[in-house]
């Protein structure tokens, strides 16, 4: 048949589906929701990649993966490299493929999501990831001589983890000085089991503690010892404090007892194991309804833990409608799956309680959209008049949180933004004492994983160039 | 880990507590609090500290056996480790020079006013120290305290030392002896700090409470600390835990602070465990 035109194979369009488990299933335990590809899926789901000669899937990600290239060789069927290509810039690939709103970053600008489906980019890194932790082969980076000079970091969080692993590569002696007893951030406090199980965290702790990094926990910066303090036995100093400050809406009632910050709610059950009381000691109240006000992940997150904690109803109140909700849309999707109720367009204005200070119901208003606002999405209007009571027993306020003040306010000559934040130069993560560098959600606010991860990266570089004089 | 040097019952239910913690050691001062962490399952609790020795790096407490967490602490022996000694939280007591200054401590009180009496004595004032207790036989720390107060003074309900009668009896106690304090700071339970700042809101003597709400993380993460000061909502573990005890709504935080014992208190109660109490 040499004489016949080899028939050019016809692309499958269709985005593989990675398996779940059962909605009906899943509300009764915190296992984790999504399964992951097997191997025949990612490598059908890779081959889908038009190996574009100009991708534009990388410019999406804020750390810059060479995405086609890892997707090639999962083709090939080589996932060795495939994943050394990925930790070439992006150290926590099982986070962060389980993690990163995928559909704003990677696969919004993938060329296929205007066509078909984006390549599920996330699922194929973490199917490495996880392919790799199987194998029980981690590789280990070649790692530079010993320069001498001491790095302290300040909070274990995805930033602090990032610096901390790529110093010690470089040669640094590294130190991470972590408030709470586990080491992970909002990723061990507050991102539930079921989305992100903790083994897969305490993996990459563990993963930089082999490097050589110290890790001391139970230690907060400010308080047992200043950063000044610190900078007496080191040369420089990264802060990734986070965002630890939740907010409340402010509005009559909120200091009722059944009434919790989404940190406070998910830390007793991610953190202190509250779902295991009575075996581990930290208590979390078990109510019938449940209301969780906000639209983000946050709110996502504490709504499917309410449901999993035997809920018989949870409604997820915001103030916009469904297609300006924050979360990342898989989860959203989860949610709902899960039999969590979207009250959309409604804003409350008051927790009302019984006559031993438990709340009992929620006065709302009713909202509509108008002109779009600094945002760009369309501003909620409340329509007036439009007030109306509903029963819950507990409410969960996930509406947002700010940087942790517990560092700004011990460390003097920090330049600190309006919203409380540390201000970087934005190219090095440099603050405005030139051995003091920052970055994550202390210095942009609530934001993603893979953003704090890509300050991290910014300021390993810069803090290396500086402890080796080379500024 | 961090060892624990001395663990002892120094009167009924209430026990003195020692860790080597080295670096909290060096850095506490009066009416900072630490949180602890009895074991891998347990919960983070917090306590006040009472005393520390920053050359030995160790940090000495006081705390009362009151449910699971406490009883648990109650158990361990010298040498025995914990997992979790974490600090110092919370803002320091401000020391200054006020002039009179009059110290109440009441159960796990009598132990972290000592530090506050001792640096208010330091800083040049008159230092009365007021106990309280049910009986004398809960009296402890005395001949400690008499040494950096002017006076100490106690009332006990039953009248087996000092003064007979309730913590009421403050105004007419001072009275009597001609002392008008300029300012008043109170350790000890909740009940306490709400009882003394009402009785000295008429007489406008400006009272200091250490505040003891349900904590978890202690670095202002979790909001599970707040309560209402002034109208405003204030977190006791980064924006206290001293507040002015007259601007404090305390019919909220007293049930914010007992919402959890349904679950920790009673069953204890329904056990046979009657010792707790
Ligand atoms: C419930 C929830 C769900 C989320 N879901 C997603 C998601 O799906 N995808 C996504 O991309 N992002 C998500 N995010 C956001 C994301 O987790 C954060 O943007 C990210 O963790 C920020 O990393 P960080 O290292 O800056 O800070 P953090 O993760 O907040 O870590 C900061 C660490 O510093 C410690 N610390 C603070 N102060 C001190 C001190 N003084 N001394 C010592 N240590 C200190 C803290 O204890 C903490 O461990 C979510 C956030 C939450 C709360
Ligand atoms: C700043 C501060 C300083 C304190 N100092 C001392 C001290 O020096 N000595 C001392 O004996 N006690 C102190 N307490 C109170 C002490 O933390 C509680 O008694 C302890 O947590 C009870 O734990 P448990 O498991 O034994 O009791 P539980 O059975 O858990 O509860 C008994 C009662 O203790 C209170 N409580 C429960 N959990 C907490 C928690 N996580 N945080 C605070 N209160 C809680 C509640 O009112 C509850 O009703 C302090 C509290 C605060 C906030
Ligand atoms: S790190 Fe996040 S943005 Fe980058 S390729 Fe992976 S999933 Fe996409
Ligand atoms: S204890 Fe969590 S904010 Fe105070």
């Amino acid at each position: 048949m040499a004489d016949e035109k080899p028939e050019k194979k016809k692309l499958d369009l269709s985005r593989r589906a990675m398996p779940k488990q059962n909605p009906w299933e899943r509300i009764k335990n915190f296992d984790e929701v999504a399964l992951g590809y097997l191997t025949r899926t990612a490598v059908e789901e890779a081959s889908r990649c038009l190996q574009c000669k100009k991708p534009l899937c990388n410019q999406g990600c804020p750390v810059g993966i060479d995405i086609g290239g890892f997707i090639k060789c999962i083709v090939d069927g080589d996932y060795a490299s495939a994943i050394r290509k990925i930790k070439e810039t992006n150290a926590l690939p099982a986070i962060c493929g389980r993690v990163c709103p995928q559909e704003e970053q990677c696969e919004k600008t993938c060329v296929l999501a205007k066509k078909e489906a984006p390549i599920a980019i996330g699922r194929l890194e973490r199917f490495l990831a996880d392919w790799e932790a199987a194998e029980g082969k981690i590789e280990v980076p070649p790692m530079a001589p010993k320069t001498g000079k001491k790095v302290a970091i300040v909070g274990a969080g995805p930033a602090g983890v990032t610096v901390a692993n790529d110093l010690i590569i470089l040669g640094h002696d590294v130190t991470i000085f972590e408030a709470l007893h586990e080491c992970g951030g909002v990723l061990i406090y507050g991102i539930p089991e079921f989305r992100l199980p903790k083994a897969i965290v305490n993996r990459e702790v563990e993963y930089v503690k082999s490097l050589g990094v110290k890790i001391y926990t139970d230690f907060v910066v400010g308080k047992t010892k200043t950063v000044d303090r610190l900078l007496e036995e080191f040369d420089a100093i990264f802060v990734g404090s986070g965002a630890g400050l939740p907010w409340f809406m402010e509005i009559p009632g909120e200091n009722l007892n059944g009434v919790y910050s989404a940190n406070e709610y998910l830390t007793r059950v991610n953190l202190m194991k509250g779902f295991r009381f009575p075996e581990f000691k930290t208590p979390v109240k078990r109510p019938c309804r449940v209301a969780v006000v906000g639209g983000g992940n946050v709110a996502m997150d504490s709504a499917r833990t309410a449901v999993r904690l035997g809920a018989d109803e949870v409604h997820l109140v915001y103030r916009r409608s469904k297609a300006e909700l924050p979360a990342r849309a898989e989860e959203v999707e989860n949610a709902e799956e899960e039999g969590v109720i979207l009250d959309i367009l409604t804003l409350p204005v008051r927790l009302i309680g019984d006559e031993n200070r438990w709340v009992r119901e929620i006065e709302c208003l009713k909202m509509e959209l108008g002109e779009p606002d600094a945002s760009g999405r369309r501003k909620p209007i409340p329509i007036e008049g439009s007030n109306f009571r509903v029963a819950f027993d507990a409410v969960v306020m996930a509406i947002g949180n700010s940087p942790n003040p517990l560092i700004p306010m011990t460390t003097p000559g920090l330049e600190i933004s309006k919203k409380g934040g540390i201000v970087t130069n934005p190219e090095t993560a440099r603050s405005s004492r030139p051995n003091i560098w920052a970055g994550g959600d202390i210095v942009r606010g609530a934001a993603t994983v893979i953003s704090a991860m890509g300050d991290g990266k910014i300021a390993a570089a810069s803090m290396h160039k500086y402890l080796m004089n080379q500024e | 880990m961090y060892k624990v040097i001395e663990r002892r019952m120094i009167v009924p239910n209430l026990h003195e507590f020692t860790v080597q913690a080295p670096a909290v050691a060096e850095s506490i001062k009066p009416g900072n609090f630490i949180i602890v962490r009895p074991d891998q399952y347990g919960e983070r609790i917090p306590l006040s500290v009472a005393d520390w020795d920053r050359d030995a790096g160790t940090v000495t407490t006081i705390f009362m056996q009151v449910g699971g967490s406490t009883a648990m602490l109650a158990r361990l022996k010298p040498g025995d480790a914990i997992p979790t000694f974490v600090g110092p939280l919370g803002k320091e007591t401000a020391i200054d020079t006020f002039g009179t200054v009059l110290c109440v401590g009441g159960c796990y009180g009598i132990g972290s006013i000592y530090p506050i009496a001792r640096a208010l004595k330091q800083a040049g004032n008159k230092v009365y120290t007021l106990l309280e207790a049910r009986s004398s036989f809960l009296l402890y720390w005395e001949d400690k305290l008499a040494k950096v107060s002017d006076q100490v003074l106690v009332i006990t309900r039953d009248g087996t030392k000092g003064r007979k009668g309730h913590i009421d009896k403050i105004p007419e106690i001072m009275q009597r002896a001609g002392i008008t304090p300029d300012l008043v700071i109170v350790n000890g339970c909740t009940f306490q700090m709400m009882r003394v700042s009402m009785v000295t809101k008429p007489l406008a003597w400006k009272t200091i409470v250490n505040m003891n709400p349900i904590m978890i993380d202690g670095t202002g993460m979790c909001g599970v600390c707040r309560l209402s000061v002034g109208g405003k909502t204030k977190f006791a573990c980064v924006d206290g835990p001293d507040f002015d005890g007259h601007e404090i709504d305390w019919e909220e935080f007293l049930s914010r602070r007992k919402s959890y014992n349904p679950e920790e208190v009673d069953p204890l109660r329904r056990s046979s465990c009657r010792s707790h109490f």
